[in-house]
C-alpha cells in the first residue's frame, strides 16, 4: 500500500500544480491564454514538456513489452528512428507553424490549412479525421492509470477506481491550468520520469546480481536472440521510420510547437530531443529484454509459458485461444513487475509515480481535443462572435469534463487490446496526414482539393487495415498468411503481429499514396488566390 | 555548399540507421553487457543530435522570427 500512498500523493502534487498556474492565468486574450498559455514558454519547459507530450503510457509500458517479447530491436525501431525524425520535423515543420500561429493567431493546424487552402468544410473533415484518430490515446491512458494504480497497490485499488482517480486529476488540471498547466505538468512529470528511471535502471541490475551477470546468463539461455535483431525483418525494420512522421502531424504536438515563446526555445527542443529519447527508453528496453531472465516472478514465468505454447502449439490452435495466449504473453506491466521485485517500498512508489507521470501524458491530448473543437467548429461556425470569447474558454472547459468523463466510461468498459489496436492505426494514420503540412508550407501549387485527397485517403487506408486484420486473424508465430499475390509476388500479407503490403509495414504505402495524391490533385485543380499564396511564401 | 552538406549529414544518417550488419550478433558486447546493437542505435541518437547542432548552427530559419517582429512592429504601429 505504500507505493500507492506515494502515488497518490504524487497526483495531488500535480493537481495542485495545474491549479496553481490557473492563479497564473491572464485575463487578456482569455482564450490563446487558456489553450496556448499566451504563448509565452520558455526554453526549458518548452522542451521537457513537448518532450513529455510524447511519452505516453503506450511509449513506456508499450517498449518494455515490446522489447520483452521481441528484444532489443525496440530501441531502434521505436527510439532511435524517432531520435532523427521528431526533430527534424519540428525544425523545419514546427519552426514555420510557429511563426505562422505568430502572425496570424492560429492555434490550432486546422485553421492555417483553412486558410491556407482557402476552404471552410473540408478543414472540417480533417478535423474530424484527426479527432477520430487521437481519442483512442485518452482513453488507453486512463486505462494505464487504473492498470498502474491496480498493480501498484497490489490490487487494493481497483482498476475501476484507479482509473476514476487518474481521470479526475487529469481533468483537474487541465481545467484549471489549461495549456500552462499542461506544460508545467509535463516539465515535472518528465523530470521526474528521467530522475527515477536512472535510479530504477541500478536498483533493479543490481538486483539481478549486475548487468554483466544477467546479460551472460541470458546469452546462454534459449532466449539469446532477444540480445540481437533477428526476430524482426530489416524490411519491417526500414518501415517503421515513416512512423515518426505522425509525431508532428499529432494536433497536440503541433499545438505545443505554437506555445513557445520564441522561435530560439527551439533549439535546445531540437538538439536534446535525441538524447533525452536515448535516456528514456534506452533503460526501457534494457529492462524489457532483462525481465526474461527473471526466474521468481510467478507473473514473468506466466507470459514466458504463454508465449513458449503460442510459438509450439499455436498453428493448431482457434484464432481466439491465440488471441488469449498473445494477451498473456504481453509484457506492458514487466515494468512494474521488476520494481516490484526489486525495489525497496519506498522507491517503489516514486518509480510508480515516474511511470504514472508516463500513463498520463493523456493530458496534453484531451486539452488538443478541446482547443480543436473550440476553435476549428465552435468559433469557425460562429460561436465566438455571437457568445465572445470567455464562453469560448468555458466550451472548452465543459468539453474536457465531457471527453474525460466519455473515456472513462469506454475505458471501463471495452477491452484493453481495441485500444491498442487503434494507436497503431492512429500512428500510421497520422504519419499519412503529414504530407498535408509538407504541402502547406513547402508547395505554393498544394490545393484544398489535394488535402481532402489527403484526408479521405487516410481514413479509407486506415479502415481498410482495421477491416482486414479483423477479417483475417493473425497467425501464429512463423510465416505469415498470404492474401493477395501478383505473378508471384506477395502484395498483401497478414503477419502475428499485423499486416505487410509488398513486406513494408501498411505505413508505408499510406505516406507514399498522400503524397503522390497530394501532387497529382492540385496539379489538376485549382490554386488559392495569389495573396493568400503570398501569405505563406513571401517574396525577397 | 554548406547546405548540402547538411542534406548529405541528414541522408547519410538515415541510411546509417539500417545497420543490418549488427543484425544477427550481439557481440561484441560493449562495456561487458551492452549488445552491438543496441549500443549502435543509443550511438546513433547521441549522432543525431549532434547533425541536430549543426543544423540549428548553420541552417537555422531566422528568417521567420525576423518576418514575425517585423509584422508585430507594423501591428504596434497600427494600433
Amino acid at each position: 500500500m505504500i507505493p500507492a500512498i506515494v502515488v497518490f500523493l504524487y497526483l495531488a502534487v500535480v493537481l495542485y500544480i495545474g491549479i496553481f498556474a490557473f492563479r497564473k492565468a491572464s485575463s487578456k486574450k482569455e482564450a490563446e491564454d487558456y489553450f496556448l498559455a499566451s504563448r509565452s514558454l520558455g526554453p526549458f519547459v518548452f522542451l521537457f514538456s513537448l518532450f513529455g507530450t510524447n511519452m505516453t503510457a503506450f511509449a513506456i509500458l508499450g517498449s518494455s513489452g515490446h522489447a520483452f517479447s521481441n528484444g532489443i530491436v525496440t530501441f531502434g525501431l521505436m527510439a532511435s528512428s524517432s531520435g532523427l525524425v521528431i526533430p527534424l520535423s519540428i525544425f523545419f515543420i514546427g519552426t514555420r507553424v510557429w511563426a505562422l500561429g505568430k502572425k496570424y493567431g492560429f492555434m490550432t493546424p486546422v485553421q492555417m490549412f483553412r486558410d491556407r487552402w482557402e476552404c471552410g468544410h473540408i478543414g472540417t473533415v480533417i478535423f474530424v479525421v484527426q479527432a477520430v484518430l487521437l481519442v483512442p490515446y485518452i482513453v488507453i491512458g486512463i486505462m494505464g492509470g487504473g492498470t498502474t494504480l491496480y498493480t501498484i497497490s497490489g490490487g487494493l485499488v481497483p482498476y475501476w477506481f484507479g482509473g476514476a482517480i487518474v481521470a479526475m486529476v487529469v481533468m483537474g488540471y487541465v481545467f484549471f491550468g489549461g495549456m500552462r498547466g499542461t506544460a508545467w505538468v509535463n516539465t515535472f512529470q518528465t523530470t521526474l520520469f528521467l530522475l527515477f528511471g536512472a535510479i530504477a535502471i541500478i536498483v533493479i541490475g543490481t538486483g539481478m546480481g549486475g548487468f554483466k551477470t544477467a546479460t551472460q546468463a541470458m546469452l546462454a539461455s534459449p532466449m539469446a536472440s532477444l540480445m540481437t535483431r533477428e526476430r524482426i525483418s530489416p524490411l519491417y525494420f526500414f518501415s517503421y521510420t515513416f512512423i515518426p512522421l505522425s509525431a508532428i502531424a499529432f494536433p497536440h504536438i503541433l499545438i505545443f510547437c505554437l506555445t513557445a515563446e520564441k522561435m530560439k526555445h527551439f533549439k535546445k527542443t531540437v538538439i536534446f530531443y535525441p538524447i533525452c529519447i536515448l535516456a528514456i527508453w534506452a533503460p526501457c528496453v534494457f529492462l524489457g529484454v532483462m525481465a526474461n531472465r527473471v526466474t521468481d516472478v510467478p507473473q514473468i514465468k506466466a507470459k514466458q509459458e504463454a508465449r513458449r505454447v503460442l510459438a509450439t502449439q499455436g498453428k493448431n490452435m482457434a484464432p481466439e485461444a491465440r488471441d488469449e495466449l498473445r494477451e498473456q504473453a504481453a509484457g506492458d506491466d514487466v515494468i512494474m513487475l521488476l520494481l516490484q521485485r526489486y525495489a525497496p517500498l519506498w522507491l517503489a512508489g516514486l518509480l510508480g509515480a515516474g511511470i504514472m507521470a508516463a500513463v498520463m501524458a493523456s493530458d496534453s491530448q484531451i486539452l488538443a481535443l478541446s482547443t480543436m473543437f473550440t476553435e476549428d467548429v465552435f468559433a469557425h461556425y460562429g460561436g465566438k462572435r455571437r457568445f465572445g470569447e470567455s464562453v469560448q474558454v468555458q466550451t472548452g472547459r465543459l468539453f474536457v469534463v465531457l471527453l474525460t468523463l466519455f473515456a472513462y466510461a469506454v475505458a471501463l468498459r471495452a477491452p484493453e487490446t481495441i485500444f491498442e489496436l487503434a494507436i497503431q492505426y492512429a500512428f500510421s494514420g497520422f504519419a499519412a496526414l503529414s504530407p498535408l503540412l509538407v504541402a502547406a508550407l513547402f508547395w505554393k501549387g498544394s490545393t484544398k482539393w489535394g488535402a481532402l485527397a489527403v484526408t479521405l485517403w487516410t481514413a479509407s487506408a486506415v479502415v481498410a487495415v482495421a477491416l482486414y486484420q479483423h477479417a483475417v486473424p493473425a497467425p501464429a508465430p512463423g510465416p505469415p498468411i498470404v492474401s493477395w499475390t501478383v505473378g508471384g509476388m506477395d502484395v498483401l500479407t497478414r503477419t502475428p503481429g499485423g499486416t505487410a503490403v509488398f513486406g513494408f509495414m501498411p505505413v508505408v504505402p499510406m505516406v507514399i499514396g498522400s503524397a503522390l495524391l497530394m501532387i497529382v490533385v492540385s496539379m489538376v485543380t485549382a490554386k488559392p488566390n495569389p495573396a493568400t499564396v503570398e501569405k505563406y511564401f513571401p517574396r525577397g | 555548399m554548406k547546405r548540402i552538406l547538411l542534406v548529405l549529414a541528414v541522408v547519410a544518417l538515415y541510411v546509417l540507421h539500417q545497420d543490418f550488419w549488427n543484425w544477427k550478433t550481439p557481440y561484441p558486447l560493449v562495456f561487458g553487457f551492452i549488445p552491438i546493437g543496441l549500443f549502435y542505435q543509443g550511438a546513433f541518437a547521441v549522432a543525431a543530435s549532434l547533425v541536430m547542432w549543426l543544423l540549428v548552427k548553420f541552417a537555422w530559419p531566422g528568417h521567420l522570427e525576423e518576418e514575425v517582429q517585423d509584422s508585430e512592429a507594423k501591428e504596434g504601429t497600427n494600433s
